[in-house]
């Protein structure tokens, strides 16, 4: 720090003001986070990119837009105030069919025609101008499939991280600053989930749910919080200790105000940092659980089942495994740098010798 | 000392206890029983009705489940594992067969990924911030990125199909009784190939750091600069008193990561067909083989907390100034 800057009155920052503004000098991380926020839009956006129905449409003197809705559909509770119109709305209504362009009808179709259940064409075709990726192994549109899989991807790692992440403050935080006997059982359970091999518990637990993405993420959240508990324990029991929270003690604030305004916001950090490189486990678990086939189920897409497809039919149709292989690949890496450059940026050991 | 021992020995039950207790209830909930899944393709319901009656009383399945549990664990203490619903072999015996293809990978790798990462850590930390360091750094970050999965199904389909260079199903080729010794030794190798590699590259980034930032760490220390004064060749000084110094965590590490490598990976081992533990625990789960995942569970719980106590005591051994007493 040079005589100017600290003479100088330094404008007030916030703790993730200051973490932002040291993140953003770290090129790879702002990379990853780049990346990490295109599979995102592209997971929330996949109606309007891969849709069989267009975005907008006129269709026998009327105009549509049955993509759009589709898209609003992706926010929950939605689906309950607007409807998809008519003959969209119909299961046996196919737009490719009825569409006459001598009667007046035109349509913006999405980036990619064809919707991951729609069968489109041959099954197994290698990638064409038509399916850039192929087909899989019913015909459906290997791309189309690959953008609506993010969704699956994106879900599960989010979602499933957060019930690891409630599960394991309540937790965490119950065991560091209780103490005594909450303390005892607490570690001593976690120390028996550790005890199993991760993979092994969640397909034991999978067993008992029937397969769907929902359940895969239920378990995977209900296996990973042990890391998270143990690291809010360890960050709530030395922080408990420090001046500040003795402060607040001394002033007459209640053990639960304590530890939710006191003592958590200064644990989150590095719980922060284990959340991102959860996310990109629980990616690649749920993949590797939907390749065994105890994740999401065909005819729903994930990228597991797209590497299913081409394992299954690896002599007639290697095409279907390079995509979802560079899929998971850059997902997991994304989320790994973007967690390294948050290690880095919030250690502050790490800042001195910088510096 | 002796204390420390005798409590840790008595934690370390309790907590192999609670891991059976847990996982035979979550086993037993798990709608499906086997007699229920070997009845399922009986036609006429009142047999099939009559065989699931008999297989429940031959598993001791239509006992409470407490009572299940206590005759498991009054069997294990004398050292049975019990038979196996699916096939009715020893447990013992099936473990037996798996474990060897599942090892065999595990210490090859291990071997490899030892040999392969030392020297680049060594090297990397003699030279920190270099051109080779950065480079093999960043290049390893990618590879530890690759899922093992992911770069197994790429190896398969490029080296294993499209180029036809690799065996990747299963240990042996068919006709592998016909050939000669060496013939049958070059058969074997070329399978463990390919899932080997798998095992392998992820942990060489994790290794090669990890030695790197031990060497780091110790070249800082007073000692070395006193070997340095003494006069000491570079080359003595980083080997002999740096690097065997900067040993200890690299064998706790090896100690931690060891048992889950044991219990195999369930995908690789599924996807290449290899014979080993990861793939019977798939396969006893989907038959619902009790005495199986209860044994495979147990196994790997034990070894976990043995393998945890001993690199624990290790520590003590090794460094004087950790004491146990409290």
């Amino acid at each position: 720090m040079t005589i100017e800057a600290r003479n100088s009155p330094a404008p007030v920052r916030s703790y993730w003001g200051i973490t932002w503004r040291r993140f953003r000098t770290h090129r790879l991380g702002m990379v990853g986070l780049c990346v990490v926020a295109v599979l995102f839009l592209v997971a929330f956006l996949s109606p309007i990119l891969a849709n069989e129905q267009p975005i907008l449409c006129r269709f026998d003197g009327g105009f549509y837009y049955p993509a759009v809705v589709d898209l609003i559909h992706q926010v929950p509770g939605t689906s309950l105030i607007i409807k998809k119109q008519r003959p969209y709305r119909l299961a046996t209504f196919d737009f490719k069919r009825e569409f006459d362009p001598e009667r007046g009808d035109w349509a913006l179709w999405t980036p990619v025609r064809y919707g991951p259940r729609e069968i489109a064409a041959e099954p197994l075709a290698g990638p064409s101008s038509r399916h850039w990726l192929g087909t899989d192994q019913s015909g459906r549109d290997v791309l189309s499939r690959m953008v609506h899989g993010t969704v699956v991807s994106m879900k599960v790692g989010f979602l499933s991280m957060g019930i690891a992440v409630i599960l394991g403050l309540v937790l965490g935080c119950i065991a560091g600053y209780a103490g005594g006997a909450a303390d005892l059982v607490i570690s001593r359970f976690i120390e028996v989930v550790m005890c199993f091999p991760p993979f092994f518990l969640i397909l034991a637990v999978l067993a008992w749910f029937p397969p769907s993405i929902e359940n895969v993420m239920i378990v995977i959240g209900l296996t990973r919080w042990v890391g998270i508990a143990r690291f809010a324990r360890g960050e709530i029991l030395r922080i408990r200790e420090t001046d500040y929270a003795l402060a607040a003690r001394s002033l007459g604030v209640k053990p639960a105000q304590l530890v939710l305004r006191h003592l958590l916001p200064n644990a989150l950090a590095p719980v922060l940092v284990s959340v991102t490189f959860g996310i990109a486990v629980s990616i690649l678990i749920e993949a590797g659980l939907s390749w065994l086939g105890f994740g999401v189920q065909p005819p729903d897409a994930s990228w597991g089942t797209i590497l299913r497809s081409g394992y299954e039919n690896l002599f007639t149709a290697g095409h279907m495994i390079p995509p979802a292989c560079v899929a998971i690949f850059l997902a997991v890496l994304s989320f790994n740098l973007v967690g390294d450059t948050l290690r880095d940026v919030i250690d502050p050991r790490l800042q001195a010798e910088r510096a | 000392m002796l204390s420390y021992i005798l409590r840790r020995l008595v934690t370390g039950l309790v907590t192999l206890l609670g891991i059976s207790v847990i996982s035979f209830f979550i086993i037993q909930l798990v709608p499906g029983d086997p007699a229920q899944i070997q009845t399922s393709q009986i036609a006429d319901a009142a047999v099939s009705e009559r065989v699931y009656q008999q297989l429940r009383e031959l598993y001791g399945l239509d006992k409470p489940i407490p009572v299940q549990y206590a005759n498991w664990v009054g069997k294990l203490v004398v050292g049975d594992l019990g038979s196996s619903f699916h096939d009715g072999r020893r447990v013992s015996a099936k473990i037996g067969e798996a474990l060897w293809p599942t090892l065999s990978v595990a210490l090859l790798s291990f071997m490899l990924t030892l040999i392969i990462s030392t020297p680049i850590g060594i090297y990397s930390a003699l030279r920190q911030g270099g051109g080779f360091d950065r480079s093999v750094s960043t290049g390893l970050y990618m590879l530890y990125s690759v899922p093992n999965y992911v770069a197994g199904m790429l190896l398969i389909l490029y080296l294993g199909v499209k180029w036809d260079l690799l065996p990747f199903r299963g240990m042996r080729s068919d006709g592998y009784d016909e050939m000669t010794t060496l013939g049958q030794m070059w058969d074997l190798a070329q399978h463990y190939v390919l899932i080997t590699f798998c095992f392998t590259f992820g942990n060489l980034a994790y290794y090669s750091r990890f030695i790197r930032q031990n060497l780091l760490e110790v070249v800082r220390q007073d000692y070395i600069r006193t070997a340095r004064a003494k006069g000491l060749g570079e080359q003595s000084v980083v080997l002999k008193h740096a690097f065997t110094n900067s040993l200890i965590p690299l064998i706790s590490l090896i100690g931690l990561t060891f048992p889950f490598v044991l219990s195999g990976s369930v995908i690789l081992e599924y996807m290449f067909n290899w014979p080993g533990l990861g793939r019977l625990y798939f396969e006893s789960v989907l038959q619902r083989d009790y005495p199986t995942i209860m044994a495979l569970n147990f196994i790997t719980a034990l070894l976990v907390l043995g393998i945890t106590f001993i690199a624990d005591l290790t520590y003590g051994l090794v460094d004087p100034r950790i004491s146990y007493e409290k």
